[in-house]
């Protein structure tokens, strides 16, 4: 290993970043050297990405130290930790599909020849000898637009070359890559480990953790776990530090009967998205959708709500085919949707906290087409007393709510439709852990009155505390299904991130 | 009891006397005050400018522009734009004076101005809600197609000599007041609006489709479906306004209306309706009429030309935009002096200790 | 418009010969040439006149004036934006130009241009400022300042017009005279376009304006001062608008205080119908001019097959719109090709 004995070339020492109320991370610890590619691993909401950001200068950490070459140093935007060496290639990035892969490259800092022209040849020569070292094929002279994600990425990688990037930071880069797009990144990686870069490698997938990285971070809850060699661990220590917590208390699920099949999804497909996705769930039943972001989960429950069109397959509510691509009908038939992104999809952030509540249900408050104020309130504030939301005024705005009672907001104004299935998206991501505690309750209580709940997850512990039954999907496709008595940690990560057969 | 109704801290972060001098300094306020003042300029220009027969003048005046307003509020609420209004009123009014002059009834050829003015407005709205055009795009490319269009079928002469009851009713008021017809459509209209957007489903729906497109989805809002129907609504609207601006000027020409999108306009963004949508009220907008109507009555009474007027309308445009802005304005210039300021500071740190 | 209007799909074609639209898309030029010459051809059988030399000149002339605006609006409308006062601006440029040559009929001729410039880039600036500092949408503020500039240029002017006759030859020969067949203007407008498309390639500032349309956001991050550039794209537009005053007025030797009304329809519909995106990012000022020749053309070969020419703004409007219509419907068969797709591996 050309791991050097000097300083690192940049790390981070308990580093702490809140937002508002949500403690993002607590305790974030990661020294990159030269010459290594540094695996980072971690359950979502590990405070993986805040770690990125603060690398990248977006975030600024409220409290650790950031050391460059052993030196103490600040960043206060992007433009700084770029200029210190550090680059960040996104999961999805952002180039301008307008123009050149070459401009795309060099933009701001074009080649330029007399009269301060940019000098097209070299800039595309230049772009091509970078390609070359990275031992890819890409026109330097085709548009960015269409690029796919695997080629934009090659583009944010060579643009870190041409800037002298010391440290190449990869935020889940294989996530919507194909196997053969991921062993050329694979190649490039090690490219860039042999020219001496530092190579930060964040990933959910174990196995490629494994075959690129010669050490590892493993982060939970915002905290630093340990750093090991890659080859003093195994994929189940590392499974094991992932998840590893106590969670008896926290999810209160009560046991129920379950009853007549509520929701029925048939072999339903939506190109690119998922693939031949089956389940029933039935009320009083929570079934959880789980896999690795990206994984189709969300993509399955807008689908199923109407957000999207469907390819082919079917969806039936209690018996009855449901029309695609319309949230109106979805409604009609009972279904509830609360969604991923509360902030741009739950709720209209400049809309009061009882027009919120409201929203879907304008139809209750109403008497002869108009909206009588007076039922608009009673309905609101008999929902946010139902779930116990913390507010000061039902007119203030909603955005002046913490996040988990935003979340109780979007919980209040779907409940308050009496939905007979109810699909909840990550549903208490970002909330406090009390608020988080009330909603697994609260879960388990409309459970209990025979809701149909449908959870999407990425936190293990949650799945397995209040799930009766649990779907996993692999890229697009079901994988597995468990019961809960035979579901545990180790089984559903394995088929989450592909290894089923070990698991078998 | 106590736990539901605890106050969240971030909540009240404002003392009193901010929040009540926000209060006093809501728009509408704002536009009171601008009338009242128009309304001074008025009577020192003209010492009968209070009359009622000024009242009269001053609604011919507004008439059609504060009857288009209205459905343009409502396009506007929700982040889209129609500025393709004066030529569909150009449009529909020839429509109806060529009808009429092939022999048609006066009745049925007003109807089917109207239908006319739905029909430009569903080609508007089927360009933006069904292709997913940019309104903006769009309707600038209909402003031109439409008027064109006028403009084709009527190049240089004018239509006139309709009936007499009906030419009178834009000029004369209605009997024994002193208001036009086109105002008392107006006022009629204006409730019937602010009562949809204010008050029932459908209004709500059309802010939350404003304020959060995506949100308004998610909550099972049509939101194309409303879309292309405020856009058919506004062309016929418009219908409406072109059949009373034919019958006022009782001619009508390919050059009716011509620029009228920017007294709509005007009216609309003055009456306190934000450019990106999900907020405003029908109050402002008829305040706003009222604003520019009176300013507009006081302007030629003091025999202010049109041309001079229009600098002024242009510049009540632009005020009425950046205006809401200059807190945002004052403290973005602040920040920036600050950056720079830090900037200077840290280049002299290092100059005194050179490393 | 946003992401629910995509998701919902209606008209997303899942398959379709992207290649053949990518070729439209990327040789618009190309295109419009095809079409200039069919559009010609088909006058030129109708009736022999259409390419007489004195036809020819005209339509050369005409076509100028519109494709020198055009190069201003491109490069507005390529940082995502739209400027509706050039038509104002040109107006009293024009005007001003007249009263210029009343008031000193020996004034020279670089003077006169000087302050048709001045007065064109003082009208960008207001604009720019508004738009970058107010942070109002362009489209709010250049409806404003197109009736103000208007409005002034009518109380300044009044009813009065400048003729031919106040005006010295040498500044009437730029509107008449030819050199090698081809008028004055026709030159300028070659030389200008030219210099345009070929400044639009080889400046970061200018590659700088296509980023900023392709995607604002990421043109922040990659450290484009985005302010400033559009400000720039105003202050040209404006500065170009002022000096195609002064040549409008050579070419018509008449102003009054409706010079150049409508003139910003004619030229957003040559800009958009010339491939360039009216979402920014993308077109050449080249098929911008070729836009504006083939609109002008078009018009005049509306009059040769007696069609009236009252037909030419509804002609504008509905090229317009065709033309978005067209880039939209492209853009659709193009897209599944684009979209993100997770294939499954192994």
């Amino acid at each position: 290993m050309t791991t050097s004995q000097s300083a690192p070339v940049i790390a981070l020492e308990h580093a702490q970043k809140s937002f508002g109320a949500v403690h993002a991370l607590e305790d974030g610890e990661i020294e990159l050297f030269g010459g290594e590619v540094h695996g980072l691993v971690g359950e979502n909401g590990a405070g993986k990405s805040t770690l990125v950001k603060i690398l990248a200068g977006v975030h600024r950490s409220d409290a650790g130290r950031l050391l460059l070459d052993g030196e103490e140093a600040i960043f206060d935007n992007a433009k700084q930790s770029q200029a210190a060496g550090i680059a960040i290639i996104f999961q999805e990035p952002t180039l301008f599909p307008d123009l050149t892969v070459a401009e795309n490259i060099f933009v701001g800092a074009q080649p330029l020849k007399r009269f301060r022209r940019i000098d097209g040849r070299r800039m595309r020569r230049e772009a091509g000898a970078l390609f070359e070292q990275l031992g890819v094929r890409l026109d330097p002279d085709r548009l960015a637009r269409g690029l796919s994600i695997a080629d934009q990425q090659l583009v944010e990688i060579a643009k870190a070359l041409t800037t002298n990037a010391r440290v190449i930071v990869m935020d889940e880069p294989t996530a919507a890559l194909t196997t053969n797009e991921v062993e050329q990144l694979f190649r490039i990686v090690e490219t860039l480990r042999a020219r001496g870069n530092a190579v930060l490698f964040v990933s959910h997938r174990l196995e490629e953790i494994f075959a690129v990285c010669q050490r590892v971070t493993v982060m939970r809850d915002g905290r630093h776990v340990w750093t090991k060699p890659i080859g003093e661990v195994t994929v189940q220590s590392v499974i094991r530090a992932m998840v590893g917590r106590d969670m008896d208390a926290l999810f209160p699920k009560i046991d129920t009967e379950p009853g007549r099949v509520v929701l029925k999804v048939d072999r339903l497909t939506r190109e690119g998205d998922f693939t031949d996705v089956s389940f029933v769930v039935r009320s009083g039943e929570i079934v959880a959708l789980a896999g690795l972001v990206g994984a189709g989960r969300s993509e399955v429950a807008r689908a199923i709500f109407g957000i999207d069109r469907w390819d082919a397959g079917t969806v039936e509510i209690d018996g009855r085919r449901l029309p695609p691509g319309s949230p109106t009908a979805a409604m009609a038939a009972g279904i509830a949707l609360v969604p991923e992104d509360r902030r741009q999809q739950g709720l209209v952030m400049d809309f009061s906290i009882e027009r919120n509540i409201a929203l879907a249900s304008l139809d209750t408050v109403r008497r002869g087409g108009l909206i009588l104020r007076g039922s608009e309130r009673r309905f609101a504030r008999d929902w946010a007393l139902r779930l116990r939301l913390k507010y000061a005024r039902l007119t203030n705005p909603v955005w002046t709510l913490s996040g988990g009672n935003q979340q109780k907001a979007v919980l209040a104004k779907w409940l308050g439709r009496k939905p007979t299935l109810l699909i909840v998206d990550e549903p208490t991501r970002g909330i406090d852990v009390g608020t988080k505690a009330e909603v697994h309750r609260l879960l388990s209580e409309l459970a209990a009155q025979g809701v149909a709940i449908l959870m999407i997850s990425s936190e293990l512990p949650e799945v397995l505390g209040m799930a009766d039954r649990i779907v996993v999907l692999f890229e697009g496709r079901v994988m597995r299904e468990f019961a809960r008595a035979d579901a545990d940690e180790d089984a559903i990560m394995h088929a989450a991130t592909g290894l089923v057969e070990e698991a078998a | 009891m106590a736990e539901v109704e605890g106050v969240e801290r971030d909540a009240e972060t404002s003392p009193g006397w901010r929040r009540l001098l926000r209060g006093l300094v809501r728009w509408e306020t704002l536009l009171v005050l601008l009338l009242l003042a128009s309304i001074a300029y008025g009577t020192s220009v003209s010492p009968h400018f209070l009359d009622s027969i000024t009242l009269f003048f001053i609604g011919l005046n507004v008439g059609e522009i504060a009857i288009i307003a209205l459905p343009l509020t409502l396009i506007i609420v929700t982040g889209e734009i129609d500025l393709s209004v004066a030529s569909m009123l150009g449009l529909t009014g020839l429509f109806m004076a060529e009808l009429f002059d092939h022999g048609w009834p006066i009745w049925p050829a007003i109807v089917a101005a109207v239908l006319l003015g739905g029909v430009l407005g569903a080609f508007n709205g089927f360009l933006i809600t069904r292709l997913g055009l940019p309104s903006l795009a769009v309707t600038i490319g209909t402003l031109t197609l439409y008027r064109g269009i006028a403009q084709g079928i009527l190049p240089t002469d004018t239509i006139s000599g309709f009936p007499q009851g009906l030419a009178n009713i834009g000029v004369v008021p209605i009997p024994h007041t002193h208001i036009s017809y086109s105002v008392l459509i107006f006022l009629v209209l204006a409730v019937v609006f602010g009562v949809v957007l204010h008050a029932t489903p459908l209004g709500r729906a059309i802010f939350a489709i404003g304020a959060n497109q995506e949100a308004a989805f998610y909550s099972g809002i049509r939101v194309k479906r409303i879309k292309f129907w405020l856009f058919v609504l506004s062309g016929m609207t418009c219908g409406l306004a072109g059949v009373l601006w034919t019958l006022r000027f009782a001619s009508a020409r390919y050059d009716s209306g011509i620029g009228l999108e920017l007294f709509v306009v005007t009216v609309v963004l003055l009456g306190g309706v934000s450019i990106f949508g999900g907020r405003g009220t029908i109050v402002g907008v008829v305040l706003a009429v009222a604003v520019l109507g009176t300013l507009q009555t006081a302007m030629t009474a003091d025999l202010i030309p049109a041309q001079d007027q229009n600098i002024v309308v242009g510049g009540l445009l632009l005020a009425s935009v950046i205006v809401p802005n200059l807190g945002d304005i004052y403290r973005r210039a602040q920040a920036r002096l600050r950056a720079v300021a830090a900037r200077r500071q840290a280049a002299r740190v290092a100059q005194e200790e050179p490393t | 418009m946003t992401s629910v209007a995509e998701d919902q799909g209606v008209l997303e074609p899942r398959s379709g010969s992207h290649a053949f639209a990518e070729f439209l898309a990327r040789f618009r030029e190309l295109g419009i040439v095809l079409a200039l010459v069919i559009v010609v051809g088909a006058a030129t059988i109708d009736n022999h006149l259409f390419l007489s030399a004195a036809n020819v000149q005209q339509i050369l002339a005409g076509s100028a004036i519109i494709a020198l605006l055009a190069i201003g609006e491109t490069v507005v409308i390529i940082t995502r934006n739209v400027d509706l006062s050039i038509g104002s601006i040109l107006g009293i440029s024009a005007y001003a130009t007249g009263v210029l040559y009343v008031h000193h009929p020996g004034i020279a001729l670089p003077v006169v241009f000087l302050v048709a410039l001045a007065i064109g880039t003082a009208c960008g600036v207001v604009n720019g400022l508004i738009v970058t500092v107010a942070r109002v949408p362009s489209l709010v503020v250049t409806l404003g300042t197109l009736y103000i500039i208007r409005g002034i240029d009518g109380a300044w002017a009044g009813g009065n017009q400048v003729n031919a006759s106040m005006l010295p030859d040498s500044f009437n020969k730029i509107g008449y005279e030819t050199v090698l067949g081809i008028p004055y203007l026709g030159w300028i407008a070659i030389i200008a376009v030219a210099a345009a498309t070929y400044a639009m390639r080889s400046f970061r500032t200018a590659r700088d304006f296509y980023a900023i349309g392709s995607d604002p956001d990421a043109a922040r991050l990659a450290g484009i001062p985005v302010g400033g550039r559009v400000f720039l794209a105003f202050v040209l537009s404006g500065a170009i608008a002022g000096v195609t005053g002064a040549l409008w007025l050579s070419l018509y030797a008449s102003v009054d205080a409706i010079a150049g009304v409508g003139y910003e329809f004619q030229v957003i519909a040559a800009v958009v119908v010339g491939g360039v995106a009216i979402f920014g990012g993308s077109g050449t000022v080249l098929g911008a001019a070729l836009g504006a020749l083939l609109l002008y053309a078009i018009n005049s070969a509306l009059v040769v097959v007696n069609v009236s020419s009252f037909w030419s703004l509804a002609l504008s409007g509905g090229l317009l719109l065709a033309a978005i219509a067209f880039d939209r419907l492209i853009a659709l068969r193009v897209a599944p090709a684009m979209r993100t797709r997770r294939r499954a591996r192994g």
